[in-house]
């Protein structure tokens, strides 16, 4: 694996933002680029890139799919690597570009050469970047989230558990199934709603249990789908995506819950 | 079996709100998931195996034709019959015929899903056999009239409570006041009722986890050994098996096996693994007069010829509806045909459809916990969206989800129309979103907001957020 620290001064990242974070929670593409530049690397965020195209790959319009894979692999095949805050989006350029582009012999190649140079922000950060420890302080109980794509296709799952670790005063505790779907799915989420939520209905229930007073997850689609739960539940669980985290930018997370604990009446 | 496919949505939603089943349905995680975890974790070379077993069956399936040859040749060497069936129908009609032939009343059936697919039962019962199930869930499920929800657990659907007031309810020779509380009474009582039925069954029928190729043997694993007794008792013994069952030698059955009850059940291995060929020799104390074994396709030989034919290395262990959250929150009769979860979201349109089975393909968050547990490799996510682009194609996606994409698409495809668009609607829509009162008139999906609060956007689009940066940076 090349090491950018090893390999040259400093490695050209395109950080491909995706479309949640641009429109939903800018702080998370802001902490990713803080947390790349503390790696050594020069980020540089092309204006040509808006969605991956997976929620068109999955309702099966593969050709609208196939036009923003071009647009995307020609905004970023120059920059040494490609990163996304985002399981989901990763897997999305790294493995299913290739598979869009199987039957078209120029693309395809393109398409491989750029899958190479693709990877999620914080498995980059500790298989390319060796990055260990983060200077960073949080005061709270958490728990971390497995976000189906990262874990399956891309194998992230030790990687934000050690960076976590270095960040100072989070306590984190593991759910019962930190590994099981929480039902976002995209557009599954909208067009199957109610069994959606019957899967978000248990990943509430494993967090609460916990009594946790923040829940940490890469991916924003899935974040926005268990504080959405939350939310609608009444519950105060704050949530947070791994890369505000580790940045130190996560602001204040209310510990009412852990003073409770503290203090029984 | 009549499809129910279509009517997914109205059933999952039906499923979701019974309170019964759904109390039921907790015994597929706490059952099946965590005993295939245990008996993973203690077989090192697990995954290993897994390897071997799909490459067995994809050789297998590569060469299908000249081992369903020798297969027969084998049978046929050992005294048995071979019926070759292109359709559901066609077997059916050709098992009906054997139990004709052989003056039969009362047919004995063990756990067979290939004769859920064409609907055996229906058809014996409208000829005017008797058909009895032997497997105790089959049995019960028989008895309730309803169909399997679990293609090896087939009536995980049903609680304790249910069974209890069925069996008062249909054994109405027995005292009222017997204690039936615990499984043990009910698995005694069951066994009372079955071995009558055993002795007294003038066919038997089973189906077959495997054929063996180079001997000629059906394959079949029980726990509770009536399939034993089925093809034992009886004279006349028919076996009903799709052609893609079929493995070359004994040698990989048995390495089969060892992944199969493991992603199965969580056992090292079924308690009941019989391999029979043939009827009764002059020196076999027992076993049948008669054997049959019917070879069916049922739209295989279609499906190998297709970009859906690794679907055909499956060998029915049920890891993947185990460990599908769809599955554990709807149940298997939601899917509305024979074969449920992941596995049937995959197999059931090409049979039905994709008109008929559109649901099945596309209730799925692709989280892909099905993939990473199926011990034959089985890209599922990868072959539902197969069928996804195929409804797209035929143009079944409905027209509001075509508009919303396309108009999307339109957009994305057109980064600054897109970056100017997102940077207007974005503050207007935090506005409106953080005042409750006005967030309903906002054109919010109501699939997600009747369970979530919709996210709040932080106000300004990264975009527009690092370029603000940038410059900042520039004039420092
Ligand atoms: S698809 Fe795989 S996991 Fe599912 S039943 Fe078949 S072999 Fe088992």
């Amino acid at each position: 694996m090349l090491n950018p620290a090893q390999t040259k001064s400093t490695a050209s990242v395109g950080l491909f933002a995706t479309c949640l974070v641009d429109l939903i929670r800018p702080n998370v593409g802001l902490s990713a680029a803080r947390l790349l530049e503390d790696a050594g690397c020069t980020v540089d965020v092309p204006s040509r890139q808006s969605c991956c195209g997976q929620p068109a790959y999955n309702m099966g319009e593969a050709d609208g799919a196939r036009e923003l894979a071009r647009m995307t692999i020609q905004s970023f095949e120059n920059y040494d690597y490609v990163v996304a805050p985002s399981g989901s989006c990763a897997g999305m350029l790294k493995l299913h570009y290739p598979a869009l582009f199987a039957d078209d012999p120029v693309w395809s190649k393109r398409a491989q050469a750029f899958s190479e140079k693709v990877f999620e922000l914080v498995s980059f950060l500790t298989d390319v970047c060796n990055v260990r420890s983060v200077d960073a302080k949080l005061d709270c109980r958490a728990t971390y989230h497995d976000a189906c794509a990262g874990l399956r296709e891309l194998g992230v799952r030790d990687q934000p558990r050690h960076l976590l670790a270095s960040v100072k005063g989070l306590e984190l505790l593991e759910l019962k199934e930190p590994n099981s779907c929480c039902g976002f799915g995209g557009t599954f989420s909208v067009n199957y709603g109610d069994i959606s939520n019957a899967i978000v209905e248990k990943k509430a229930a494993d967090i609460l249990s916990l009594d946790v007073d923040l829940l940490i997850g890469g991916d924003v689609g899935c974040l926005m789908n268990i504080e959405g739960k939350l939310r609608r539940q009444g519950q105060t669980t704050q949530v947070r995506h791994v890369a505000e985290v580790l940045a130190g930018q996560a602001g204040r997370i209310s510990t009412r819950r852990a003073h409770n604990r503290e203090k029984p009446a | 079996m009549k499809p129910l496919s279509h009517k997914f949505r109205e059933n999952a939603g039906k499923a979701l709100d019974n309170p019964t089943l759904q109390t039921a349905l907790k015994n597929v995680p706490e059952g099946f998931v965590a005993k295939r975890a245990k008996a993973r974790s203690k077989l090192p070379e697990f995954d290993a195996l897994t390897e071997q077993a799909q490459q067995i069956k994809s050789h297998a399936l590569a060469y299908l034709d000249l081992y369903l040859e020798a297969y027969e040749k084998q049978v046929k060497a050992s005294g048995g019959h071979v019926h070759w069936a292109g359709s559901g129908t066609d077997a059916c009609n050709i098992i009906s015929g054997i139990c004709r032939d052989a003056g039969a009343r009362l047919v004995a059936k063990s756990k067979s899903m290939v004769t859920e697919e064409i609907a055996l039962n229906a058809h014996l019962e409208a000829s005017g056999f008797e058909v009895i199930e032997t497997d105790l869930g089959e049995y019960l499920i028989q008895i309730r009239g309803e169909v399997p929800s679990h293609i090896i657990g087939p009536a995980i659907h049903l609680t304790k409570e249910q069974i209890v007031d069925d069996f008062r309810r249909i054994h109405v020779d027995l005292p009222t006041d017997r204690v039936l509380d615990e499984p043990e009474s009910i698995v005694n009582e069951a066994r009372l009722i079955l071995r009558d039925k055993f002795l007294n069954a003038d066919v038997g029928i089973t189906g077959a986890n495997f054929l063996v190729a180079e001997t000629g043997a059906a394959v079949i694993v029980t726990n509770e050994g009536n399939a034993d007794l089925v093809q034992t008792l009886p004279e006349v013994h028919i076996v009903v098996a799709t052609i893609e069952k079929i493995v070359p030698t004994t040698e990989d059955a048995t390495t089969i096996l060892r992944v199969l009850a493991r992603s199965a059940t969580g056992q090292e291995i079924s308690t009941y693994t019989t391999f029979t060929s043939g009827p009764r020799r002059e020196s076999d104390p027992d076993g049948p007069r008669e054997t049959h074994v019917i070879l069916i396709d049922n739209g295989r030989t279609e499906l190998l010829a297709s970009e859906f034919h690794e679907v055909l290395r499956c060998i029915r262990c049920g890891a993947c509806m185990n460990h599908c959250p769809v599955y554990q929150s709807v149940g298997g009769h939601a899917y509305g045909w024979t074969y449920p979860g992941p596995i049937g979201a995959v197999l059931t349109p090409s049979h039905v459809g994709i008109r008929e089975g559109y649901h099945l393909p596309h209730a799925s968050s692709f989280c892909g916990a099905c993939e990473e547990v199926c011990p034959m490799g089985i890209p599922l996510p990868a072959l539902m969206r197969r069928w996804r682009n195929r409804a797209y194609g035929e143009g079944l996606t409905s027209l509001r989800q075509r508009l919303a994409m396309k108009t999307w698409l339109w957009f994305a495809k057109r980064p600054r129309a897109y970056h100017f668009a997102t940077s207007i609607f974005i503050p207007v829509f935090r506005m409106v979103g953080r005042r409750e009162r006005l967030a309903r008139f906002l054109p919010l999906p109501k699939g997600w907001v009747r369970h979530r609060a919709f996210p709040l956007p932080e106000g300004s689009t990264f975009q527009r957020q690092w370029k603000r940066r940038r410059a900042g940076e520039v004039q420092q």
